[in-house]
């Protein structure tokens, strides 16, 4: 029992970690809350939604969706918050504009697709074999969901901590103006961050929508929040942390569930959030790990 | 007069609906102008919407003295929320009272479980409220803080709400202590916000926790940035224009929302001030 | 009143930016505070103000211990000071940043105290509804004194008022901070140039690696083989 909610957790963890970096990315790198992630979280589930109706592979769909919603989070970017970058407009402004924004794709994607639940045409393949092993019961998809959040996350980290652009994107999460004296194309990292960050949350939001089969409008928006508690708990920019205080996200609500805790499940997780920002601001695993990764 | 009373007739909710919103947009108003991100408006709103409504069915008091216990204890909550958070700023403040405001959501939940008797009415929430918070009701509750926040703004306690929000140290230097007043301000937003709780719901037939969830808070911040953080009269314009427009462009259908996020984008991109850098110069005024 | 600091000691992560410093700050006349860089000529000013915190000593106005009351409590006390960086209320009209400065005074500004605080800052009929942070430079400086003369305070610190003045600015500026001490007031005065400190102080007091390395006349302070020692490198044309 314990078994089974444990890897219940794991699977929903790796979800809440795959969003969460994205959106600890954006904090650590430009200091500003990003919080249309969630819309470009539900717009890329919608994508693949359609990509797979129209009869598109479900690898490629998803491939395709998530290269959208990172195109989305570029747009993000040069609309909302690059013009306020450049008046030094703090770190609010910007979290009002990507509530803007947040809106309008909201509204798009009710435009297009109305507000009734959708669910994915795999013809037979959505919910995938059941596989037992021991005390445990899962779904191949389930396995599929959680290898594809833990292979994208191992992706991010080896971009961050091996490549020209992972080094570039750290050293303006440092400091953006010696990076710039450094040489460093500021827009272009910056860019580059936005793509990475909205392709993670896109994934996240596609995986979601396979998890459950079922894409809707308002699917973006527990996780938005919960995405907070995610990031307080790993420390604001902290990659590493997003991804552990997702896990430690998932194993809090399946074992809440467990101990016939659900209805207060939310009060539990925001709860420990309210207390460690009023107690530990900088989270469990330190302020700037992302910096010093 | 005829006609008046034909377009009151037609329009009677939605006018209703822009007082109430108003009074919500002020009650934001107040703590942003102590320049705290607070964004538990909504909270404070609901709690003081489930107060009124269940002493008003369960204990049939009148619709004043209702919204009198509700506005007494959402300014309690605000007080208290105050203390823990007082040494959070900006952002953290922001998601610090988001959090409080799911809490409450999902107390509202299931407060009817934990006490194994109909309170809050769960997730499916609380109908048959008594309409009775009529247009003038609103209006004259909305007419009431107006004045209130007018001769508010007159005394030291304006200045020192300005001086905190411009620069917390040099506030400090001057003698402003400044805890009190961000303490302050916020149960002062928390009164307010439960005066708007309490008229929203006796102007609702009935009231569910997802009324008083991060939506309606973001729409309350949408409506104050839009009418400029910063002013009192920028704030009820927001609301109303905002409140106003969805009706006015009904034509679009799904897509009318998209107007908001463009306007609070166009809002922040262009006239950063909102709509109160119109008939406000370059320096804003603080007079005693 | 007089302010009276004995024996102050501030630490900064292990490190002292200040060490046995003793000054006193006596009405009517103005004080110097010198030194190179990052002597700790301002956290003295911080710690007096409250905003650092004292490891050591104690800070006394007109004999009643103000060490330890938190800074808007101090404020209140009757000490006001200007920042090095200029802190006012730069969104808000100049009209009231003075209120501000009056803001732990009962009652309100009158009109004509409002003329009379800008006429002794030096900026005699401005614009009262300008704002504050759209103010030319030197006049940003003066509306910090006027500001900070509206608290009526007994003790003025004057953080670098001169930096970024031009040569004719700053000598009108000895004579706007020499009325403001002979209406009464204890001011301490930190500067870097030594023409406006022989020219507006009385006696000077020279830090060095936060402890005091010298104190008398601004001329005998000016011969000390120990501050133009201080001052080489940082600089030593500065006491020319």
């Amino acid at each position: 029992m314990i078994a089974q909610q444990l890897l219940n957790g794991l699977f929903l963890g790796a979800v809440y970690a795959l969003f969460a970096v994205g959106y600890t990315l954006v904090f650590g790198v430009l200091d500003i809350l990003n919080l249309a992630h969630a819309a470009i979280f539900t717009a890329a589930a919608f994508a693949a939604y359609s990509l797979v109706a129209a009869g598109v592979p479900l690898p490629l769909a998803f491939l395709i969706a998530a290269v959208m919603a990172g195109i989305i989070g570029i747009l993000l970017d040069r609309v909302a918050f690059a013009p306020l970058r450049a008046r030094n407009a703090g770190t609010l402004v910007p979290l009002i504009s990507s509530i803007g924004v947040a809106i309008i794709i909201g509204a798009i994607l009710r435009g297009i697709y109305g507000v009734d639940e959708r669910h994915f045409t795999l013809g037979g393949v959505d919910t995938g074999t059941t596989i037992h092993a021991g005390p445990v019961t899962f779904t191949s998809v389930e396995v599929a969901i959680f290898l594809a959040a833990i292979a994208l996350m191992v992706g991010l980290s080896w971009i961050l901590r091996a490549t020209t652009l992972g080094r570039r994107i750290r050293a303006v999460a440092e400091d953006r103006i010696a990076a710039a004296l450094l040489g460093v194309d500021l827009e272009r990292t910056i860019a580059a961050t936005f793509f990475i960050a909205s392709s993670l949350g896109g994934a996240a939001g596609i995986l979601t929508g396979l998890e459950y089969n079922s894409v809707t409008l308002d699917m973006g928006g527990p996780i938005e929040l919960k995405g907070l508690a995610v990031i307080i708990l790993g420390g604001m920019g902290s990659v590493t942390g997003a991804v552990i205080g997702g896990f430690i996200l998932g194993a809090v609500e399946t074992l809440a569930v467990a101990k016939g805790l659900s209805s207060w499940r939310d009060a539990i997780v925001f709860g420990v959030m309210f207390a460690l920002l009023v107690l530990r601001p900088t989270g469990l695993f330190g302020k700037r790990a992302l910096r010093a990764a | 007069m005829n006609a008046l009373i034909d377009f009151y007739a037609k329009h009677s909710r939605l006018i209703d609906q822009i007082g109430v919103n108003a009074i919500l947009a002020l009650s934001l108003s107040v703590s942003l102008q102590a320049g705290q991100l607070a964004l538990a408006q909504a909270a404070f709103m609901g709690i003081a919407a489930y107060v009124s409504a269940i002493l008003a069915m369960n204990a049939h008091w009148p619709l004043l003295a209702t919204i009198a216990a509700a506005m007494l204890v959402s300014t309690a909550v605000a007080m208290l929320l105050a203390l823990p958070v007082r040494r959070l700023r900006g952002v953290f403040l922001a998601i610090a009272t988001i959090g409080f405001g799911e809490i409450v959501r999902v107390f509202a939940n299931n407060l009817d479980a934990l006490f194994h008797r109909t309170l809050t009415g769960g997730a499916e929430g609380l109908s048959g409220i008594p309409n009775d918070a009529t247009t003038p009701v609103i209006y004259g509750s909305l007419a009431l803080v107006a004045i209130a926040l007018y001769l508010l703004s007159r005394t030291k306690f304006a200045l020192a709400v300005a001086l905190v929000r411009e620069d917390e140290h040099a506030a400090r230097g001057v003698g402003v202590d400044v805890g009190s007043i961000r303490m302050l301000s916020l149960a002062l937003g928390g009164a307010i916000a439960g005066l708007g709780g309490a008229l929203y719901a006796h102007a609702s037939f009935f009231i569910t926790p997802t009324d008083f969830g991060f939506a309606r808070m973001e729409q309350i911040l949408v409506w104050c940035v839009v009418g400029g953080v910063t002013s009192p009269l920028g704030a009820v314009l927001g609301a109303t224009l905002l409140s106003i427009l969805p009706e006015v462009i009904r034509f679009l259908a799904d897509y009318r929302e998209i107007t908001n996020g463009i306007i609070l984008l166009a809002v922040i991109l262009f006239a950063p001030g909102g709509l109160a850098s119109f008939w406000r110069g370059g320096a804003v005024r603080v007079r005693l | 009143m007089s302010l009276v600091l004995e024996n102050i000691g501030v630490r900064y992560g292990g490190v002292d930016a200040l060490r046995g410093v003793s000054l006193t700050v006596e009405p009517n006349r103005v004080l110097g505070l010198i030194g190179p860089n990052g002597a700790g000529k301002t956290t003295l000013v911080n710690a007096t103000t409250g905003l650092a915190q004292l490891a050591s000593g104690r800070i006394a106005l007109d004999g009643n211990r103000i060490d330890g009351l938190a800074p808007h409590r101090i404020a209140r006390t009757g000490i006001a000071r200007t920042y090095q960086n200029i802190r006012l209320f730069g969104a808000l009209d100049v009209h009231a940043n003075l209120a501000a400065g009056a803001y732990a005074r009962p009652g309100r500004l009158s009109d004509a105290e409002i003329g009379t605080l800008l006429e002794r800052a030096g900026i005699p009929g401005a614009d009262l509804s300008a704002r504050a942070g759209s103010l030319p430079y030197g006049d940003q400086r003066r509306l910090e004194i006027a500001r900070a003369l509206a608290s009526a305070p007994a003790v003025l610190m004057l953080d670098e008022p001169a930096a970024g003045m031009n040569p004719s600015e700053t000598t009108r500026l000895v004579e706007t901070i020499r009325a403001i001490a002979a209406s009464g007031i204890a001011v301490l005065l930190i500067e870097h140039d030594m023409t406006l400190v022989r020219a507006a102080c009385d006696s000077v007091v020279v830090l060095n690696f936060g402890e005091v390395i010298a104190r008398g006349t601004p001329s005998e302070v000016g011969r000390d083989p120990v501050v133009v020692e201080a001052y080489l490198g940082t600089g030593a044309e500065a006491l020319a």
